[in-house]
Order: C-alpha cells, then structure tokens, then sequence
C-alpha cells in the first residue's frame, strides 16, 4: 500500500488552502478529487464575490481558483490525484479510491476531509423527470461545458445561489420567467434580488412548486400559493411554460467519509445538516483525522479558505513542523473567520456553531 | 444548446469529439463530459428508474448522486456528469441496475 504523509479529501478552496500551508511547511501532500479538474464549487462561479475585501471579494470564483491552485501546482511534494474518487475511510487512515477501472488504497498519516457540500432536492410530483436540475448542476452545465439547461427556467429558491445562478441562467440567453420562495421574504441579498427583478424576473414570495408536468422530460411547472402554515392552497395553482426546473434550496455536508469512519457527527439544522464535532484544532474524533469547509458547515468560500488555512496549519504542527509565527497565524486566522461570521448575515452560522458547542 | 455568446466566459475553439449514442453517432466536444455533450444535443433522458422504469437524467452534474448512470463501453453504472467524453466511446441508455458483464 502507498503511503503519503498527509492526505487531503476535496480540492475546492478549503482543500487546496490546506494543501498550501502544509507544503509550505515542508509536508508531502496528495491531493484527490473525483473532478477531472480543481477548485470544487469555484470552477463555475462566474460572478464577482461577497465577502470581505481580504478574502478576495470582487473577483470572480474562477479567477480565485487560479490564484489559489497555480500557487501550488507545480510544487514537487504535491500530488494531484483528478478523476478520483474516495470511496471509503477506514481505520489507522486508510483511504479507498476509485479511478476509472482502477481500485487502490493509500494509507496516510493526516487526512483533512474538504468534500465540500451536496445540494438537496425537493418533495414534489414528478420531480425526479430529467429537466429538473439543482441549481449547480446548472451552473456547472453553463459555466464550465458551456451547454445551456433548457430555453425557459423556473427557479426554485430565492437564496444568494437561486439568485445568482437565475442572473447567470439570463447571461446565457435563457429565459427565466418566474422565481418562486416559500418564505415571506428574500432569503439572498437583496442587491441580486433587485438586479434580477430589473432584468424582468418575476419573484413570487409564498409560492412553491406543486408539480413538474412532463412525461420524458420537464414540458412544463405548476406552482401554488402557500399558506401561513407553509400549506399549497386549493385553486391557486398556475402553470407556467418552462422545460427546465432549478432547485436552489440548500445545500447539505458530504459527511458520509466521516461517519464511515466513526467521527462523531451532530444534526445542526443552521449549518445545513449532519456535521463533524470538531476541537479547536479542527480536528474531528478521530485522531489525525481533519474537516474543513463546507463538509463541516455550509457557509462560505471565504471562510472555506480560512478553514483550510487553520487545519492545514494545525496538522503541519502535529507533523512536528516548526512554523514560522505559527500561534500569531493561528490567531489572526481565527480573528478573520470571527469577523466574516460577524453582522447579520452570519447570524445563522453563528447560531449554529452556538449550538454545536452546547452541545459539545 | 450551447452557448455561443457569454458576457463573461469565452469557451474557445475546442475539438470536435465522435461518440455513439445508442448506435447513432454524435459530436461532442473537446472537454465535454458524457452528459454534457448529450444535453448539448437535447439528450435529457440517460436510464430508467429500477422498478418503475421511469426516465431519469442528471441532477447533480458533480458525482454525488448516481443520477447520471449509464453503459459506457459496456459497463454499468457510470456517472457521466463527471466522466471526460473520448473519440469512439460507446454511450447508452441504462436500464435499471445495468447488467455487469
Ligand atoms: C451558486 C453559488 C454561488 C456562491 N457564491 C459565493 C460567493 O459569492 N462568495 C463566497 O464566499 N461563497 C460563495 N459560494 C459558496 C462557496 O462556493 C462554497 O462555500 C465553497 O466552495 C466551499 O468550499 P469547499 O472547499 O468546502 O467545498 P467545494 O468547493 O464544494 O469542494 C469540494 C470538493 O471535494 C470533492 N469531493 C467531494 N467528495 C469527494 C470524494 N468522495 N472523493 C473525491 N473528491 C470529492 C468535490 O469534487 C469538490 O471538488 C457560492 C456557492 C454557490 C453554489
Ligand atoms: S448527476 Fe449526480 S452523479 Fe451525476
């Protein structure tokens, strides 16, 4: 069996700001994805970032990758490990992967779990028909292969990704006549609710889908009113000519790897679903055994780069590498990570991280 | 269904990529998926459900939910939302689990 000092699971931001310190630290590092290419959720965002200016705001998601990823590339302790999928974690950090036909297994000192997140889907009749696609599935159809989803769109969701990827869905010529949000109020920020409503958006508020309409495929939606009690209300149905219908209702934690493993996870519905106790060190019950990013709360690019900065500085200090400055890095990086949490768009990951403290 | 102007995005010149679909022969290209390049030609529908044989395309288009599987070169069970389309490869429809040769 293979042996490599540390291992890292994901090569999205969190993953590959791991990978950076822990090679500046002089560590031997294998990098894996399942992609055929890095950078995780960045690789498709084409629009310019929220978050802090430190963090790269303003600059787009693909321009962030390759500042983050030519960084490291060419690095001769590095290995990059694309088209691979890990399959399995099991005990004394023993990895499983799958590459095409081949099977093999790596067996590491350090592992840091970044797999990032998986979109949810819905309950609704019909809505396992090809036409209905979650929201970065769109994305990454559009932005990366260039292959537009259908002519007309429904959008399911008025969050920062519904948002964006409904004004990015338009850039591409596709028509997207209607969004619909079951909650009261636009749950994104309102500057990408009112860019898309000026380009002739219609945004229902307390509306959802009842149905997608189709038999091979997605020919059309029906969609309803809801009531206080979030219930469809009788005769408020209305249908509307789409073939495509995009689900951006949220995101959960690729946590699998970990509970296979037997970290401890904990159902923290603000931070999206079931996500690994960690210490301070962000490392998970398993000894030697890391998560960072989206697989250990659904925030943030930004935060996922400081994330991935903190465990890989902590396992570079387990290793026995002497950093330079190391407990001020450590310091201001956790002063960053509380300053992007601040304000009130942090409330709900500060809410959830409360809770999985207490409970802790 | 591609896009040919993008605000942002330029995706170049790529390479034209012949692939069989179901016994009929498609173009892809250059950097393409299997799923991408099928979608580009309105292709939606990639198996049937196991039990209710109902249509089922991709939902994910990043590995994580076997929406996307289909035969390729024979063998079952290939998510093609994040396998590279190649010269020559032989796509098709699965039905149900796919049988392993
Ligand atoms: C539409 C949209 C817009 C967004 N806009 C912003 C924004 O403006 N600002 C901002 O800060 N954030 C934004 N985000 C959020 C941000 O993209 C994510 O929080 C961030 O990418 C999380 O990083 P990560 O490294 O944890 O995970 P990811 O980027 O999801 O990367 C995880 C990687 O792990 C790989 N992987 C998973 N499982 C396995 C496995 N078993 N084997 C091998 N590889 C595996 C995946 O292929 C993937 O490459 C946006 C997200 C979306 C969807
Ligand atoms: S569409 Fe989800 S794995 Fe391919």
């Amino acid at each position: 069996m293979k042996h490599v000092e540390v291992l890292i699971i994901g090569a999205g931001p969190a993953g590959l700001s791991a990978a950076d310190v822990l090679l500046e630290a002089g560590a031997e590092v294998a990098l894996i994805d399942r992609s055929d290419r890095p950078g995780g959720q960045l690789t498709k965002q084409t629009h310019m970032f929220f978050g802090s200016q430190e963090h790269y705001a303003s600059k787009r998601g693909i321009e962030i990758l390759h500042v983050l990823y030519d960084k490291i590339k060419d690095h001769p302790r590095l290995h990059m490990f694309s088209e691979t999928t890990v399959a399995g974690l099991y005990p004394d950090r023993v990895v499983a992967c799958v590459s095409g036909q081949r099977y093999f297994t790596i067996q590491a000192d350090i592992i840091i779990v970044a797999t990032g997140a998986s979109e949810k889907s819905l309950p609704f009749e019909n809505n396992d028909l090809p036409g209905v696609y979650a929201a970065g599935a769109v994305q990454t159809l559009m932005n990366v292969y260039g292959v537009k989803p259908g002519d007309k769109v429904l959008m399911v969701g008025s969050g920062n990704i519904g948002l964006i990827v409904a004004y990015q869905l338009m850039q591409a010529g596709v028509k997207v006549p209607v969004l619909v949000e079951a909650a009261k109020t636009i749950s994104g920020y309102h500057v990408h609710a009112s860019k898309i409503r000026r380009l002739g958006v219609d945004i229902r508020m307390r509306t959802s889908i009842k149905r997608a309409l189709g038999t091979d495929h997605v020919e059309g939606a029906q969609i309803w009113q809801l009531d206080a009690r979030w219930q469809g209300i009788a005769g408020t149905e209305e249908t509307i000519e789409v073939d495509t219908i995009c689900l951006a209702v949220g995101l959960s934690p690729l946590t699998e790897l970990l509970q296979q493993l037997g970290a401890e996870v904990i159902y923290i519905n603000e931070l999206g679903g079931h996500v690994p106790r960690l210490n301070e060190k962000f490392e998970t019950t398993v000894e030697g055994v890391y998560a960072c990013g989206d697989v250990a709360g659904i925030e943030e690019a930004s935060s996922a780069m400081i994330a991935g900065k903190i465990a890989g500085l902590e396992a570079a200090l387990k290793q026995g590498y002497a950093l330079e400055d190391a407990q001020a890095r450590q310091a201001a990086l956790h002063t960053s990570l509380k300053t992007l949490r601040s304000g009130p768009h942090g409330e709900k990951i500060r809410k959830g991280h409360a809770r999985l403290g207490a409970r802790t | 269904m591609r896009i040919h102007q993008h605000p942002i995005l330029d995706f170049g010149e790529r390479k034209t990529i012949r692939f069989s679909y179901n016994g009929q022969t498609l173009e892809g290209l250059e950097g393409d998926t299997i799923a991408s390049a099928l979608h580009a030609h309105g292709v939606k529908k990639l198996s049937e459900s196991i039990h209710l044989k109902r249509p089922r395309g991709f939902y994910c288009a990043i590995g994580n939910c076997a929406s996307c599987n289909m035969v390729v070169n024979g063998e079952p069970n290939v998510r093609t939302c994040i396998t590279p389309l190649e010269d020559g490869m032989d796509v098709r429809l699965q039905e149900g689990k796919g049988r392993i040769r």
